[in-house]
């Protein structure tokens, strides 16, 4: 199936549709934020500014339109700035932990044999340990900030790609296709190039689309533990945890405190929500089992 | 028959390839020695299984290794021994003095590039072109292999053709370097009858035009008969019978082209029941003692089943491995009495 065909199908779906509208939401959002939330120190956007020092959060209000967590941090500010981040932290642990998936998914099922079996067990080494507490330890080990977040996610994010693309390559290579490209005197790196990657790409697409929100939650949620962003960052997971203490209000008035937990929560699920969604559609477009 | 130039274009001597598999080691190809001159076509016949592509296969050295190997042999083309090469030679080699035909042209083609696309793959590894150059030699090739439409077919993707269409695109993309040796390997197989007879036609017009010769692999005699000038018969790994087609037609001297023959339903002969040849293929892990075809053979004699006949020349340029020869003579005699 070609590009254009799929991108056309992509938008002719309702629910993809849905989800690439909240992605370009986001996008705009993202692209605009230096109008929408004028940062007031033009050098370090990200600190969320902090409009007094009291504990308590305050109720939206004109100046803040979302109301202010934990520490008076404005979560207007907060939203608009953390979704930069959560496109920072998304686009790069997925681009970067996929193109490390396919590569060592490709080599290993191109070549196979003993090539193969180093890599896969070394694979396997990797999935042994569990991904959150290994993010943990490896990002704690490394010092707090965001870009050690995203080594430690990309460092334990890749197997799952080249585990997929290992098995769609060993799929593709038994084709006569492949044979028929040798047999014209195509060196390897041509034939992986062209006739592998690209008849094994699109399931990998679609695995990285739907990682692109589980990745945003798992730094969130990083950030929620206390190893992710440095406090008064904008990030979501981090305005999430401002409102640990305030998820239920005072006595008689549950809900006091809302804003604190729902305003954040909701930008993560609606950005989760979205990649999935066009992850989803993707597949649906693409599986030819499913169609029909 | 065509006068052919002594020189010989590739020459296989002893050629002997195996498989080391878990289950032990399959001799798939086991001192195979054959040449072919500029211009012919040698047909390579026999049963699936027989290692007629594994030979193919081994002269493009495209043997998955492992598990497979060239144990012993060499092929020379072009005064060099091909089993020697470096990988990096062989691919200069391949496409663009030896090319090869695959057997299904449905999955022969990548799906995700138009016809065009693959056939300049060829085009733009072996020759100093840029893409516009290979574009327009793409659509020359489609022209010749009889394409209509060519402009318009280029940019198609292989789904969009028929099976004969796709088949003569792998025609177009093989031919696209002027090779000097084509190996078809069942290029017809998955054609029905009548496109299977215009694919021949067009290989046999186009060996004329570009001057190349034909390895012809299949398993059909009526194929063998239509466009080859001389026939391997191949049985487990050896070649069986070695001649040139009138004669094997004519006069098949090894048990096993006999049976073969006898067992192609003839237009012309009223029979009731094919003669089929007994028993199946050995397994290639375990080929009987002696003459592998042995278990099927209804001359079979004690020396058969204890040592196995090389292959000898009986007649000017009629090569055959049977210790009786004479037998078969004596049960084609009686049979011709029958007849009368």
């Amino acid at each position: 199936m070609e590009w254009q065909e799929v991108l056309l199908k992509l938008i002719k779906n309702k629910i993809s549709l849905f989800g690439i509208g909240i992605i370009i939401f986001f996008v705009i959002i993202s692209i605009s934020a230096p109008w929408l939330a004028p940062p007031a120190d033009p050098d370090d956007p990200y600190m969320i500014p902090r409009a007094g020092w009291s504990i308590q959060p305050k109720p939206p209000s004109e100046d803040h339109i979302f109301g202010t967590s934990e520490g008076q941090y404005d979560i207007f500010y907060g939203i608009i700035w953390g979704a930069r981040t959560a496109f920072r932290v998304g686009l790069i642990v997925v681009g970067i932990s996929t193109l490390i998936g396919i590569l060592i998914g490709t080599i290993a099922g191109f070549y196979g044999g003993v090539i193969d079996e180093i890599l896969m067990r070394i694979t396997d080494v990797f999935l042994s340990m569990p991904f959150l507490v290994a993010a943990i330890v490896l990002t704690t080990i490394l010092g707090k900030g965001l870009d050690n977040v995203m080594i430690a996610l990309v460092t334990f994010g890749w197997m799952g790609t080249a585990r997929l693309m290992r098995s769609q390559v060993l799929e593709i290579k038994a084709e006569e296709f492949i044979q028929a490209a040798e047999a014209l005197g195509a060196n390897d790196i041509r034939i992986i190039m062209k006739h592998v990657i690209l008849n094994t790409i699109f399931p990998v697409v679609i695995n990285a689309s739907m990682r692109m929100g589980s990745i945003v939650i798992t730094a969130s949620s990083l950030s929620f533990l206390g190893v992710g962003a440095p406090t008064g960052y904008a990030d979501w997971g981090q305005m999430i945890s401002f409102s640990r203490n305030w998820i239920l209000g005072s006595q008689g008035n549950a809900l006091q405190f809302w804003y604190t937990v729902l305003i954040p929560g909701l930008a993560i699920t609606f950005f989760c929500l979205s990649w999935n969604l066009v992850g989803d559609a993707f597949r649906d477009i693409l599986d030819p089992k499913l169609q029909n | 028959m065509i006068i052919l130039s002594k020189e010989k274009l590739i020459d296989v001597k002893d050629l002997a390839t195996y498989f080391h598999t878990e289950e032990g080691t399959v001799k798939a190809v086991d001192g195979v020695s054959f040449e072919i001159y500029p211009g012919e076509t040698l047909g390579v016949v026999g049963e699936s299984g027989c290692g007629k592509s594994v030979t193919s296969l081994s002269i493009m050295r495209l043997i998955e290794s492992p598990p497979g190997k060239i144990e012993k042999g060499e092929i020379i083309f072009n005064n060099k021994d091909l089993t020697k090469s470096t990988q990096k030679d062989m691919r200069k080699i391949r496409g663009n003095d030896i090319s090869m035909i695959f057997q299904e042209p449905m999955t022969s083609l990548n799906p995700v590039y138009t016809v065009g696309d693959q056939i300049m793959e060829a085009i733009l590894i072996h020759k100093d072109v840029n893409k516009k150059q290979a574009r327009q030699e793409a659509i020359d090739m489609l022209t010749k292999v009889g394409i209509p439409l060519p402009e318009q077919r280029v940019d198609e993707y292989p789904h969009q053709l028929s099976g004969g269409m796709r088949q003569r695109v792998m025609i177009a993309m093989a031919l696209s370097c002027d090779p000097q040796l084509l190996i078809a390997d069942e290029p017809t197989t998955a054609l029905d009858v009548t496109i299977q007879a215009q694919i021949l036609e067009l290989m046999n017009g186009l060996k004329d035009q570009f001057g190349m010769a034909i390895m012809m692999i299949t398993h059909d005699l009526g194929v063998i008969a239509e466009v080859s000038d001389r026939v391997a018969v191949m049985y487990a790994g050896k070649i069986v019978e070695y001649t040139d087609v009138e004669t094997l037609y004519a006069n098949p001297k090894h048990p096993y082209t006999w049976g073969l023959m006898h067992s192609i339903p003839h237009i012309e002969k009223d029979v009731d029941r094919l003669q089929a040849i007994p028993g199946s293929v050995p397994n290639p892990l375990d080929f009987p003692q002696g003459c592998k075809y042995n278990t099927r053979c209804p001359f079979a004699t004690d020396k058969c089943r204890e040592i196995e006949p090389e292959i000898e020349e009986i007649e000017e340029g009629h090569q055959v491995a049977c210790w009786h020869v004479d037998k078969l003579e004596e049960a084609k005699a009686k049979e011709e009495k029958e007849k009368e």
